[in-house]
Parts: structure tokens; sequence; C-alpha cells
């Protein structure tokens, strides 16, 4: 009996060599679905699955279907599947992306004037239900609207996971919806279009007892959008006495102030680096 | 060694006994600047009186500097007070008088007028207030008769006001990550220039708000060698109108105490800018401005605040310009009196008597800040 034992263990020990153990797997799998591992062989063993950030341990019976239920792997990558204890050669797999369901939208600036080329910026980047980066071509809408103004349009081919586009502030002022879109899958922001420098500043005079009342017209910028109230206007008076300054805000669309009636005085207008007109008040 | 520490221990037991003695029988001086007397000199010559009275003043005798006055029938004590520290709270409301200084202008047997300036310790610094004061001969004494300037009070009333505010709502812990933060207001230096001064070098320059809502701003400007290493980096501090409304532009000045302009191979700007909830009130007019040749060049005139509400204090900032319109100069000047709606309050800032010549314009921009928060 003494010389069989050896013999024995060897014959053991070569068993799974001798009965073609093997592992099949898809190449390629969606993250979150179910898939089916084939092996061959047979008797117990036990499959490892490693991933990014996953590891699956199963007992199975070789030589039978291993299925792996939906929302088992969910994360998008590269992954190795070992049958422990057996002469199977470990295979790898990708679990890919899956559909589009969620988008981060970075949209730039928040406020700006009207009328800037290629002024408003956004940048998408696109993740399935699992947050995985979907790196797969797509394209990708994105819509500006402001009320009262043309839609504009553009389709970006996203790549690696991200798309990107510079569009033109509209040439009116209002709040704009700035809405990307891939498949089903949107979002929204909000993209203040702000009026720009005033243009063609014009002020008139007109005498209030020892004063004079002086007056811009409905100040607008060049796009004929109205100058927000709060901008500042100033006001100068040149004189004899010598001159005088006035900062004033814009009050419903007009900055009004009062000023000393000096004959002779010269009065000017401007806003932040703009002009406006000058009057020459009596002699 | 014997002798070292007899020495030492004569030191000390002198030390503790003059010590005691100071204590027990200060001298008068010394315990009328403690608060704890005045000091009375007699009045007997001009100068005399006005520094009795000066020293009243400096320690807070407000009542015994009344008293003094040869001219009290003419206002009340109240009146009095009010001249010297404002009816209504201002620059020099948590003040007190620093320093007092007399300059004789004329002087006969029975009359002198003396200048006279006082100088007020606030937080922003120096203040000082100039007064031509007459002083008469009673008997053997001499008194002062202060020109007592009558502050206007405003009659009880109800000023409607109907101004312009910004509120600001930042982006919040619910709000996704990709989502924007309100946008910082865009503002531009629109001009800067070095100067070098006797002191060290002076940066210059305008800023401009070009966005549509309020900016918090302020100016740094680092200096860079030869070698593109930084020399130094300074701030605008004060001068500067911080709060800048929209299209509204402010001056800026940056010392650079002991560097010299050929030390400087370039120099880095960095404006910031910020959201602040802001009023477009109260709106001051600068009037009757005239620049003063020199000596004693300065740029004076008059604010006035055109709103309902009082401002407290006032920050006056002028930019001084040359024939082709280069910047030359920044100046300031606190206005210690609170601004009441429609009382000029004047203003007067100097400039340096060297940079005068040139300067061939200027404008002038108005901060105010109200008691319990910036108007």
């Amino acid at each position: 009996m003494r010389p069989a034992l050896p013999s024995l263990l060897a014959v053991m020990a070569a068993a799974p060599f001798l009965a073609g153990q093997s592992i099949t797997v898809p190449p390629t799998v969606e993250a979150g679905s179910g898939f089916t591992i084939q092996t061959s062989g047979s008797g117990p063993a036990t499959l490892i699955v490693v991933g990014q950030g996953q590891a699956l341990k199963k007992d199975i019976n070789l030589g039978e279907p291993i299925s792996i239920a939906p929302g088992t792997l969910y994360n998008a990558g590269n992954y190795l599947a070992i049958l422990a204890g057996t002469s199977a050669e470990p295979v790898s797999f990708d679990v890919s992306p899956a559909e589009p369901a969620k988008m981060s939208f970075l949209a730039r600036p928040s406020r700006l004037p009207v009328d800037v080329k290629d002024g408003i910026t956004g940048a998408v980047y696109v993740f399935d239900a699992y947050k995985n980066l979907i790196t797969a071509p797509m394209q990708v809408s994105f819509d500006l609207t402001t009320p009262g103004a043309p839609q504009q349009t553009r389709t970006v081919n996203g790549e690696d996971g991200r798309a990107w586009v510079a569009m033109n502030s509209s040439p009116k002022e209002g709040a704009a919806h700035f809405v990307a879109r891939v498949g089903d899958v949107s979002s929204t922001r909000v993209i203040g279009q702000v009026p720009g420098d005033p243009c063609s500043l014009k002020i008139s005079a007109k005498p209030a007892g020892d004063k004079i009342e002086i007056q811009t017209d409905p100040v607008r910028d060049c796009s004929g959008n109205p100058v927000p109230d709060g901008t500042i206007v100033t006001f100068t008076e040149n004189s004899q006495a010598g001159e005088s300054t006035v900062d004033v805000p814009l009050k419903r669309g007009i900055a009004k102030v009062d000023m000393p009636a000096y004959p002779g005085a010269n009065i000017s207008v401007a806003s932040g680096v703009v002009l406006g007109n000058q009057i020459h008040w009596g002699r | 060694m014997t002798k070292g520490r007899v020495l030492a221990l004569i030191l000390a037991v002198a030390t503790i006994v003059l010590i005691l003695i100071g204590t027990e029988w200060p001298g008068r001086s010394a315990l009328h600047y403690s608060g704890g007397d005045h000091l009375v000199r007699s009045s007997d010559t001009p100068r005399a009186a006005l520094q009795n009275f000066g020293d009243e003043l400096r320690s807070n005798g407000f009542a015994r500097a009344y008293d003094s006055l040869a001219n009290k029938a003419q206002f009340t004590e109240t009146e009095f007070v009010h001249d010297l520290t404002g009816a209504y709270p201002n620059l020099r409301t948590y003040t007190a008088m620093s320093g007092f200084d007399m300059q004789p202008v004329h002087a006969t047997d029975d009359e002198a007028d003396y200048r006279v300036r006082l100088h007020w310790a606030t937080v922003v610094g120096d203040a000082v207030t100039s007064r031509d004061v007459h002083l008469v001969r009673n008997g053997s004494t001499w008194q002062v008769e202060w020109p007592v300037t009558k502050e206007p009070t405003l009659p009880p009333q109800v000023i409607p006001v109907n101004y312009l505010r910004w509120d600001v709502i930042y982006r919040g812990p619910g709000d996704d990550w990709g989502s924007q933060d309100v946008e910082a207001p865009h503002v531009r230096i629109v001009d800067m220039r070095p100067v070098q001064r006797a002191e060290g070098l002076v940066i210059l320059g305008e800023l401009l708000n070009e966005d549509v809502v309020p900016a918090y701003v302020s100016v740094d400007a680092t200096l860079l060698d030869h070698n593109h290493q930084p020399l130094a980096t300074e701030g605008s501090f004060d001068m500067i109108q911080h709060l800048l409304l929209p299209k509204a532009v402010t001056p800026f000045l940056i010392r650079f105490p002991n560097v010299t302009l050929d030390q400087v191979a370039a120099v880095n700007m960095h404006p910031f800018s910020t959201l602040i909830p802001a009023s477009a009130d109260p709106v001051i007019e600068i009037q009757n401005e005239k620049i003063n040749p020199a000596p004693d060049a300065s740029l004076s005139g008059e604010v006035v605040n055109q709103s309902g509400q009082i401002a407290n204090v006032a920050h006056v900032l002028g930019t001084f310009y040359d024939k082709s319109g280069n910047l030359v100069w920044v100046a300031d000047q606190y206005v210690d009196r609170a601004l009441l709606p429609q009382t000029p309050v004047a203003f007067n800032i100097h400039i340096p008597e060297d940079l005068a010549r040139k300067i061939s314009s200027q404008r002038t921009v108005v901060s105010t800040f109200r008691m319990g928060g910036t108007a």
C-alpha cells in the first residue's frame, strides 16, 4: 500500500489539469446589467471577480453557467475573473458605462453684458445612472433662449466624456435659459444678460427756482436695452464759482439732479467711461 | 562686592521713597494730565489764557473752558460742545483732543488774535481744526472769545426715501455641483501710474466698476525687481472708494515706502472685487470745488447730502490730472462733521506743493458711512 499513496496524490493533483478547466466571460458588459459566465470542467470552485472598487466572490460548480444578477457590477472599468483553485487562466473583461442618465453642466459666466461674441461657455460631463463618466462619442445639443430674442442652438460631438461650446450673448437683455441635452437627459442653467455701457448719453436742463434741474433722457445701451437702475451718472458743472459734481444713480431709467444756477456754466454728463453731451447755461 | 550691594540697596530704597512721594504729593502738571485736577495758570497774557483754554479742552473740561470765555453769553454750553464735537455722531464723537497749537496773528494792549489748530485723535488719524480766535483783556486777565459755529439741527420730520438697494443670495449647500454661483462684479483698472516721491514709490490709478451690480473693491500691487522677484506688496487700504456702484470710478493710491522706481522692473496689479449688499443712497453733491494754488495748495469745496438720511462720516477723495489728462496725484480728507440733509460742509484737501503746478483738472468722489453700517 505504501508505494500506491504518492501515485494517488499525484493523480489528484493533476486531476484539474486533466479535466481542461476554463472560464468564458463576455468581453464587454454594460454597467449594472446582468450577464452569464461560462465555465468548463467539473467539481466545486470559487469564482472571484475583481475590478474598479468592486470585488465579488462566489462558490460555483464548474461546468454550470454562473449568472451575475443585474446591478451587481456597476463601476465602469476593467475587471478580472478568476477561478480560484483551478487551472483556468484569469480572464479580463470591461464594464462599460450604461445609457446617459445624468449630466454635470458648467455654464459660465452667470452674468455678462449683451451681445458678447463667444461670451457664454458651457461644458457638459455625461454620466450613467451609476455615475460612470460616459466616454463613448455622443451628440450634445446646447440651446440658449432669451425671451424676445431668437433661440440659439448648437450641436456638439462629445468625446471622452465631455462636450463644450461657446455661444454669443443675445443682443436683448434678460435671463437666458441655457439648456444642455443628451438624449432624454437635460440640464438647465440661467445666464443673466445685462445691458452694456450707456450709449449716446444726453441731458437737458430747465430752471427750478434758484437752481437748474438737469435730467438725462432714458439711458439705453447701444442695443437699445434700458441701462439698469442704480448705474451711476456723473453730472459736472463748471462755472466761475468753481466746479460742482454729483454722482447720481439712475432711477426708473433716468438720472435727475438739481444744481446751482450759475450764468455761463457748462454742464456735462458721463457714466463710467462714456461721455454725454454738454450744456451751456445762460449767458 | 560689599560696596556694590550697599549701593544697590541705597538705589532701591531711594526709588521706593521717590515713588511714594510722587504718589502722595504729585506735581501739578502730572495731576492735571492724569485727570485728577486741572492746571490753572495765571491768564495774565493772551498766550497763557489760550494755553489754559486749550488745556481744559484737552482734558475734556468743556464746562470750565466755556466758563472761561469772554463771549459765553452769545451761546450756550451745549452749543459750544456741539461746535467742538458735533451734535450728531461723527468722526470726532469717540475721540479726544490730542494737541493744541497756537500762532499769534495780531496783538495790542487790550486785544489779540491767534490762529489755533486743534488736533483730534480719530480712528483714521489726526484730524485738525483751525480757528481764528480773538482774545480780550478784562482787567488783569485775558479771556478767549470763541468763534462758535452753531451746527444746524434738523427739525423733527419724516423724509420719504425711495432708494435702490441690492441684496445678494449666494449658492447654498443644496445646489447642484455644476450650478454656478453669482458672478463677482467685473471691475477694470482704467489708469495706472507709478510716481516717485521723497518718501518712496507711489502707485496711482483709477478703477472702474463696469458691471451692473455694486462691488466692494480694493487694489493690491506687487513690485518686481529686475530679476522678476517680488520686491514688495502693498494695498490701497483706505485710499480708495471701497463701495463702487455700477459704472462708478474710484481713484486709488498705494504707497511703497523706501522703494525707488529704478529698483522696479514691473508692477503686478491685483484688483479685487466682491458682491456686497448696498444702497444707492445717500447722493452726495460736491459743490464749489476750487483748486487753490501754492503756497498751501489745496482742493477746497463743500459736500452736500442730497438725501434724507444723515451720513455720519464722509471721506473725500480727489483725483488730480495734468493738462493732457494724465493722472498726477490722489489725495483725501475725512470730513469730521456729520452730513445733514441739504447742509453744506466744507472740505479742504492738501496737495503737495511740487505737484500743484502740474494740476489742471480734478475729479472728486465721496464715500459716506453711517454709524451702524455703510451708508
